[in-house]
């Protein structure tokens, strides 16, 4: 019998076990700030800070370009994630305008409205 | 013997918690939903249990993706609240109810639950909030003691909401075999649909989480067949976190009547209820 699949659903990224796979060091370093001490290492030297936690390239560049949508991608998970975007002062209101290709004000009142329908 | 005497299912989205600490309940924007709360928060202040068991998942805190349990217990004197990235929330330390917490894990184990044992763990929003929307004002010291049981919602393969519910009904049996006379309160937390990132951001079901909300007290097996896929597609990637509701409902038992719920959208980007059960077969045999 074939192991069961991680289902696939459009628009969604379901973090799977193959995900923290490919994605480990990227979600561990982003996993570090929740020590104080961490987040300090960090903003004093971004790059050195991927490096000591032996991100790849396409992991690092994600990260110092701030591509929200590409960390994702590369099997970030969000709550990994949103520490990042909480040391840059972003809300999760401002990622899901990111996630979205909306102004963070328009996606704050497609929530006011009811969130978005889909289906 | 020991009795659950309530559940509770809520949200355990972190901007509430904030709301709360920042002082913001009756602003336009929160005032709804915290006056949805009202009635429910005034009914569990008159029954107030000696232990809360939450029901939660932590978020990148105490766990991380070296070692994810699908279900675990915490089973310390007490839980420090974990700095999730912009300091720990300024509220009391949590206390354990390290005997309940160990006579739990040995009937669980017993019936088939393989309970991954934390002796030591920081609580995140997942538990925190929960225990703020049941009292909102602590003071010093939270009113009741807490063991904390964790559920893995964040990595697929979660467990499924039919072993959810078959948790929930092993740990009611477990609950009621305690031998102190104490008062046991059960919380499901998170949900309700949300999806925090991918195109579908911002997703809300409003007709799943009403059904939802009506089917946790009357029909939970149907719930409970709801596979995995069936959870992410109506209700968000993070809407899978309701499965978390059904072990909650197990553990009451048959006998339930529903004291409030309110249902309020948004929470920043999250449909968000409250549903409080009243345990009618401890009530009568009390």
């Amino acid at each position: 019998m074939p192991a069961p699949t991680t289902p696939k659903v459009p628009g969604t990224y379901i973090f799977d076990v193959a995900d923290n796979g490919r994605a480990y060091a990227l979600n561990r370093m982003l996993g570090s700030f929740k020590d104080p001490r961490n987040r300090e290492m960090f903003s004093a030297d971004e790059a050195a800070y991927c490096d000591a936690y032996k991100l790849n390239p396409e992991q690092k560049e994600a990260i110092l370009q701030r591509d929200w949508n590409r960390m994702l991608d590369l099997g970030g998970s969000i709550f990994y994630v949103f520490k990042l975007a909480v040391m840059d002062k972003k809300s999760m209101q401002d990622l899901g305008g990111i996630f979205t290709g909306m102004t963070t004000e328009e996606f704050v009142a497609a929530l006011k409205a009811g969130g978005r329908h889909f289906g | 013997m020991a009795e659950v005497i309530w559940g509770l299912a809520t949200s355990h989205v972190p901007s509430i918690g904030a709301a709360m600490d920042n002082h913001k309940t009756e602003d336009a924007y929160w005032k709804p939903l915290f006056d949805g709360y009202a009635p429910a928060r005034a009914w569990m202040a008159e029954h107030t249990p000696d232990v809360a068991i939450i029901v939660y998942n932590d978020h990148a805190n105490a766990i991380d993706l070296a070692m994810m349990p699908t279900f675990a217990i915490g089973t310390a004197d007490e839980y420090q609240v974990a700095d999730e990235g912009w300091g720990p929330r300024n509220v009391p330390v949590v206390k354990g109810a390290p005997e309940l917490s160990r006579h739990l894990l040995g009937s669980l184990v017993d019936d088939g639950f393989d309970m991954t044992v934390c002796q030591e763990l920081e609580v995140d929003h997942g538990l925190t909030v929960p225990l703020s929307v049941y009292c909102p004002e602590p003071g010093d010291e939270w009113p009741c003691a807490v063991v904390p049981l964790l559920v893995n919602v964040i990595q697929y393969p979660q467990p499924t909401a039919a072993r959810c519910l078959a948790l929930g009904e092993a740990l009611g049996k477990a609950i009621r075999s305690f031998p102190e006379n104490i008062k046991v309160a059960v919380f499901g937390t998170g949900g309700m649909s949300h999806q925090l990132a991918g195109a579908r951001a911002g997703l809300i079901n409003e007709d799943f989480d009403r059904m939802f909300l009506k089917a946790i007290e009357t029909d939970p097996e149907s719930l409970a067949a709801l596979s995995r896929e069936d959870y992410v597609r109506e209700a968000g990637s993070e809407g899978i976190e309701m499965i978390m509701w059904l072990i909650m409902r197990g553990a009451l038992g048959s006998e339930i009547s529903r004291v409030h719920d309110t249902y309020h959208v948004p929470a920043s980007n999250t449909a968000a209820a409250l549903a409080l059960f009243e345990n009618v077969a401890a009530k009568t045999t009390a």
